[in-house]
């Protein structure tokens, strides 16, 4: 019996979705990176990805208060998915919309004049998850997907 | 944050994580620091930060500019893996120069910094 437990597929044991509706708060970035950390952490993770992970949630939420809600009010929803070992996360905001999105995620590029925004943030994405897909509509909003294969920690 | 000036080097040394939210902050506190004194660099020792997102990297593009203003630049020191990736991702290792130690940043700046 012993031999047949452990030669049922690992990863899918942990199959797994939550989705969350939170305020557009810029405390809510942390919390959002944590959420994530927590819901992958029983694949216990490879240290590397999870720090990309959180990195690339972080930017993606922060890009729904900064530039969806302009730092008002609004709902960002995070949808994540667990599923044979690859995660899928959703932001969805509901805020401006991007004009156009290859400009948006050149890297360096920002709409914000400061002299300390970075403009890196699809960026990160890119290099952090396997792959990232942008959707938006004008005045509706945008929907950030994002895809990683997780390799557990040995 | 903790800070301390010391010749023509005010060190900021940097801990928990570091995001959009946290660096609203963090930029007040480091221009009430800088701004009164004749500093000209700034050594940053990030060996507290647990997490740092491109917020980050934007909040040290941003002390660098005012660095630079000075005629001095910033030097990054303490940095965990996952920092040093997001550094080097980002094209900020390009400009601004990293060591292991503040002591090492010191050494490598010279007379700069007295």
């Amino acid at each position: 019996m012993n031999e047949i437990e452990t030669n049922r597929p690992e990863a899918n044991r942990h199959d797994n979705k939550i989705s969350i509706s939170m305020e557009s708060k810029s405390q809510n970035e942390f919390l959002a990176r944590t959420i994530v950390a927590a819901f992958i952490a029983p694949i216990d993770p490879d240290i590397n990805d999870l720090t990309d992970i959180k990195t690339a949630i972080s930017e993606a939420v922060t890009n729904a208060v900064i530039h969806g809600y302009k730092n008002g009010e609004g709902q960002i929803e995070l949808t994540m998915t667990l599923k044979n070992g690859e995660l899928h996360v959703i932001v969805t905001d509901y805020g401006v919309g991007i004009s156009n999105i290859s400009k948006a995620r050149e890297p360096m590029f920002t709409t914000l004049a400061e002299i300390d925004h970075a403009g890196m943030g699809f960026t990160v994405m890119e290099k952090f998850m396997d792959t990232v897909t942008v959707t938006s509509d004008l005045g509706k909003g945008t929907t950030v997907e994002m895809y990683k294969k997780l390799t557990k920690d040995l | 944050m903790h800070y301390k000036h010391s010749g023509k080097a005010l060190y900021i040394q940097l801990e928990g994580e570091i995001d959009h939210h946290t660096t609203k902050g963090l930029k007040e506190k480091i221009a009430r620091a800088f701004e009164p004194t004749d500093c000209r660099q700034m050594i940053f020792d990030l060996s507290r930060v647990t997490f740092m997102d491109s917020s980050g990297i934007g909040m040290i593009i941003g002390r660098y500019k005012n660095a630079q203003e000075r005629g001095g630049t910033v030097a990054i020191t303490g940095m965990n893996p996952g920092i040093e990736r997001i550094f080097q991702i980002s094209g900020l290792a390009k400009i601004i120069n990293s060591y292991a130690s503040v002591e090492d940043a010191e050494k490598a700046l010279g007379e700069s910094v007295q």
